[in-house]
């Protein structure tokens, strides 16, 4: 079992069409790892027996050369995805029992694809957290344990907590996620797994729960850049039912990877060597420079001036607009009802039991900064900003192909670490944030180990529509680090 | 600039969320840590900068007003806590 397990996204595929093994196989094996790992509590709803009916129904294609670019492949979905007939949940007691009568455009595009699908992933409450301790179903455990034997329990990031976990401890092949400030990232980082974000507009975002609408887009979690090449590709596209969505082709994106980085101007921003950075994310970051100077890329340094404003400008543009969104849920057409004497006493009564403590916290803070009196202080303010910040990185795009920063400020925490200051949370983002706000892509790659044994990965962001090079610097890097570092979780076993 | 619990306690039945006393001191408490965080804007000079609202730098796109979608009120009522005679059921509300 652990050799399927063991298998990539791309290499089970090449494996299902040299007929070695058939997707009845593989999905049995993932469906036993997801019993084998139920202590991570990576997953919300498990869907066996329709993983069981998917994969019948690609190895009938499969056997006759047929089938799409995912046929067989068993994935997980982030409970964030409307899937048509199965509980989605947003992590939230308020959607309690939601079963959606239509399928999200990304999740169907994959099963269009020929994917599988194991079930729902655990996640943040509306994806607002950067550890996965948010969830209405308890948080999600990080496959991997500091060497040293402290042996305690670690996040896995998030908010994608569960797809990440799922990933890294071999309970899904791959998984979709969702990042709005740094949720597909930072995870990927904290799991030593790749993930990315691509440009705001290339995945529909219609049937994703919404959490903030100007900067929420899907995109994989995978165990190397080829699988993220892969299922991205089955992911985007047009979609007339989201007005945001790009028209434009889909590339191949693993043609892209053509390890050809020579003469390349790969920028390194100066600002985001932040106060108190720990010694060992710099050193990281000075190697993976070094490793694509090394492959004949030119390294220069460059300025992202209001870097430093980022993480405060998220901090008013999500919650406006995450209040905004959230304003549907009042028990009146889905999920929880907590009944009240009155409507309002209804609409209160509901959304005090429904809603955990930090969505509440954002509500409250996004309808703040929109109340009259305040808009233009702190929304229209935190808009202009924006502005600026995405003009830095126009900037820097006259001179840079593609820029190299660290991930994530730190490895995985410990459950319950970080929980008493919001802001000490929200530091998390830091690196992630500036593109989100821009709408850039972005991809996390694992590099190396931090000196406790845990994965530490680089992020590599680049122009709008431009995943191709991000892609092809992030295999680059992928190469060149050769991280091959197992958890101490793994279905199935090493 | 900081807010004081009669503040919190009217933005959170703006946004429809009972909030009994002891959840609203610490809210208070919260909510000022993240607003004295994002204070931090006012050092910056946006003079003649547009606000941004959406990084596609394209418009709506247009499309012909003519119903594409519906016609289907049982898959629209299918997740409601409750329902009377095809409709939403809520609390009554005039009296």
């Amino acid at each position: 079992m652990s050799d399927l397990l063991s298998l990539s996204l791309t290499g089970a595929r090449d494996a299902l069409k040299a007929k070695k093994t058939s997707s009845t196989e593989l999905t049995d094996a993932y469906i036993g790892a997801m019993e084998a790992g139920k202590s991570l509590n990576a997953f919300i709803t498990e869907t066996p027996d329709k993983a069981r009916a998917m994969a019948k129904a690609s190895d009938e294609k499969l056997a006759k050369g047929e089938g799409g670019a995912m046929e067989g492949l068993p994935i997980g979905i982030k409970d964030l995805f409307c899937t048509q007939g199965v509980l989605t949940t947003a992590a939230s007691h308020i959607l309690d029992g939601f079963k959606p009568e239509y399928e999200s455009t990304v999740s169907q595009n994959l099963w269009n694809a020929g994917a599988v699908m194991l079930g729902k992933l655990n996640l943040d409450e509306f994806a607002m957290g950067s550890s996965n301790e948010t969830s209405h179903y308890g948080p999600v455990e990080n496959p991997w344990r500091r060497s040293g034997g402290d042996n305690a329990k670690l996040v896995p990031g998030g908010s994608s907590g569960g797809s990440a976990a799922a990933v890294a401890g071999r309970l899904a092949i791959a998984a979709t996620g969702t990042d709005t400030g740094g949720s597909i990232r930072q995870p990927a980082s904290l799991c030593g797994i790749v993930g990315i974000k691509p440009t705001y507009g290339r995945c529909s975002r219609w049937g994703v729960v919404a959490f903030a609408s100007s900067l929420d887009q899907a995109g994989p979690l995978t165990r190397t850049v080829s699988d993220a090449a892969l299922m991205l590709g089955a992911m985007a596209g047009h979609d007339p039912k989201d007005s945001t969505s790009a028209d434009l082709a889909v590339p191949d994106f693993e043609a892209a990877l053509t390890g050809d980085v020579r003469g390349m101007k790969i920028g390194i921003p100066k600002e985001y060597r932040v106060d108190g950075m720990p010694a060992e994310i710099d050193a990281l970051w000075q190697k993976g420079a070094a490793m694509l100077k090394d492959a004949g890329a030119e390294i220069v340094d460059i300025s992202l001036p209001h870097t430093k404003y980022a993480l405060p400008t998220y901090y008013i543009i999500a919650p406006a607009e995450a209040s905004s969104n959230l304003a549907r849920y009042d028990g009146v057409r889905y999920g929880l009802r907590v009944d009240g004497d009155s409507l309002n006493e209804m609409y209160e009564n509901t959304r005090a039991e429904g809603f955990g403590d930090e969505v509440k916290r954002r509500i409250l803070i996004g309808t703040y900064v929109l109340s009259a009196g305040y808009y233009d202080a702190y929304y229209l303010k935190a808009q202009k900003v924006r502005a600026l910040i995405q003009k830095d990185f126009n900037d820097a795009y006259q001179s840079v192909d593609a820029i190299l920063t660290p991930t994530a400020p730190s490895a995985a925490f410990a459950i319950g670490e970080n929980e008493d200051d919001p802001i000490k949370m929200y530091l998390n983002d830091v690196f992630t944030v500036p593109a989100s706000l821009a709408g850039l892509p972005g991809i996390s790659v694992p590099v190396g180990l931090s000196g406790e044994g845990l994965p530490l990965g680089l992020q590599v962001l680049g122009k709008a529509f431009d995943e191709e090079t991000v892609l092809k610097v992030g295999g680059v890097l992928e190469q060149a680090a050769g991280f091959d570092a197992l958890p101490g979780f793994l279905a199935g076993g090493k | 600039m900081s807010l004081d619990k009669a503040t919190v306690a009217k933005i959170a039945h703006l946004a429809r969320i009972k909030t009994d006393d002891a959840q609203l001191d610490a809210m208070v408490g919260d909510l000022n840590t993240i607003l004295g965080f994002v204070e931090q804007l006012s050092e910056v000079n946006t003079d003649n900068v547009e606000p941004l609202a959406s990084v596609t730098g394209h418009g709506l796109p247009l499309r012909a007003d003519v119903v594409t979608d519906g016609a289907y009120p049982e898959r629209v009522l299918a997740n409601a806590p409750d329902r009377a005679h095809g409709y939403y059921a809520v609390p009554k509300v005039v009296e």
